[in-house]
C-alpha cells in the first residue's frame, strides 16, 4: 500500500521535469533525504521517493543503479537540460518542488498516515 | 581467471572481508581461477563523473538479461559505482573489468595510484579524504568502501602509499540467509 505519485506530486505542487517517464506504476511507500550519495546507495529502497537538493547527473545515475523511481529536488532545485535528458533515458522520474526538505517529508508523511486510516 | 594476477603477495597491505559461509567457494574461485563467460573492460579516467558509471549501468543491464533478482542488481550496481567513483575521485584513473560467469560475478578495480595510506582507517564509515569536487558532486560521505562491503557477498582491498590500489568484489546471484539490508 503507498501513494500514487501523481498524490504527492499534487501535494507538494511539484513539477514534473521528466515528461516522457511512466508515472502511473509508481507508487511511494517511504522516503528517503539525503544529499550524500553514498548514504542514498548505501539507504534508499526502490519503493521510496528521494528527496534531494543535490542536482547533478550522478544523482540521476545513483537512483538508476539503487533502483530508486523518483527523485524530488527541493527548493526549486532545477538542474541542467542534460541531467533530465538523463533522467528521462533511465526511466528516473525528476520532480521539482519549491518546498523545502522538511516540508516536502511532511507532506509525503501525512499522505502516507492518511492511508492508514 | 582474467585479471587475477591482481591479487598480490603478502607485502602489500591487503583487506579481505567475506560474508559467512562464502569462504570456500571463494577460496575455490582464487585456487581454481575459472574462466568466466563474459569479460568486459572499461577504463575510468580521473574526475570525470559524468562517463563514470558506464561499467556500472552495463553490467546490472547484462545481468538483468541473465534474469538476476532485482535485489542482488541492486546490490552489484551500487557496489560498482561506490568502487567505480573511488577510482575517478581518489586515484589517477584506472580500469575495471567484469567477469560474469553462470551464478556469479567478480568486478576488479586497479587505478594507477596513488594508494591507501592506511586501509583499516579507509574501511571505517565516515573516513574520507575526498576533495573540493568530489564533494561537490555529492560524494565524501566515507561511506563508499562500507558500502561495497555490505553489499558484497566477498570484498579484498590491497593498496599502498605510492602504488596502485586494487579492488575486488564477488557476488553471487543467488542470496544466503544473511540479510544485505
Ligand atoms: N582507489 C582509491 N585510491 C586512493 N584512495 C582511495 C581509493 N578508494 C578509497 N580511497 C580512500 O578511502 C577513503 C574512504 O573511501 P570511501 O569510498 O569509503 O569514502 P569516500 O569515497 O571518501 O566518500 P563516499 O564514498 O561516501 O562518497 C577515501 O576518502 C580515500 O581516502
Ligand atoms: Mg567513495
Amino acid at each position: 500500500m503507498g501513494v500514487k505519485i501523481k498524490d504527492l506530486i499534487a501535494a507538494i505542487d511539484g513539477k514534473v521535469l521528466t515528461q516522457s517517464v511512466e508515472t502511473e506504476s509508481i507508487v511511494i511507500e517511504d522516503g528517503y533525504v539525503s544529499d550524500l550519495l553514498s548514504d542514498v546507495m548505501g539507504n534508499a529502497r526502490d519503493n521510496q521517493a528521494w528527496i534531494t537538493i543535490m542536482k547533478h547527473m550522478n544523482s540521476v545515475a545513483v537512483a538508476s543503479l539503487a533502483g530508486i523511481p523518483c527523485i524530488v529536488f527541493a527548493k526549486g532545485v532545477q538542474p541542467e537540460k542534460e541531467v533530465i535528458q538523463k533522467g528521462e533515458e533511465e526511466k528516473v522520474l525528476l520532480v521539482t518542488s519549491e518546498l523545502s526538505s522538511f516540508e516536502i517529508c511532511g507532506k509525503l508523511y501525512c499522505l502516507l498516515n492518511d492511508l492508514k486510516k | 581467471m582474467k585479471g587475477s594476477e591482481a591479487v598480490k603477495s603478502k607485502s602489500i597491505p591487503e583487506y579481505w572481508a567475506i560474508k559467512p559461509g562464502f569462504e570456500e567457494e571463494i577460496k575455490k574461485i582464487i585456487n581454481e581461477r575459472p574462466e568466466p563467460e563474459i569479460s568486459l573492460d572499461y577504463e575510468i579516467a580521473e574526475n570525470d563523473y559524468v562517463k563514470t558509471g558506464k561499467a556500472s549501468s552495463d553490467v546490472k543491464f547484462f545481468l538483468k538479461k541473465l534474469g538476476v533478482n532485482p535485489e542482488v542488481l541492486r546490490r552489484v550496481a551500487v557496489a560498482s559505482y561506490e568502487a567505480e567513483i573511488n577510482v575517478t575521485a581518489h586515484s589517477k584513473g584506472g580500469k575495471v573489468t567484469a567477469n560474469i560467469y553462470s551464478d556469479y560475478i567478480i568486478m576488479m578495480f586497479e587505478d594507477y595510484g596513488p594508494g591507501i595510506a592506511d586501509i583499516e582507517q579507509a574501511m571505517q564509515p565516515g573516513f574520507s579524504t575526498a576533495n573540493e569536487l568530489a564533494r561537490e558532486m555529492g560524494f565524501g560521505a566515507g561511506l563508499g568502501l562500507p558500502n561495497i562491503k555490505k553489499n558484497c557477498d566477498g570484498m579484498y582491498l590491497s593498496s599502498e602509499p605510492g602504488g596502485s590500489t586494487t579492488l575486488i568484489f564477488f557476488i553471487y546471484y543467488e542470496e544466503k540467509s544473511y540479510a544485505a539490508k
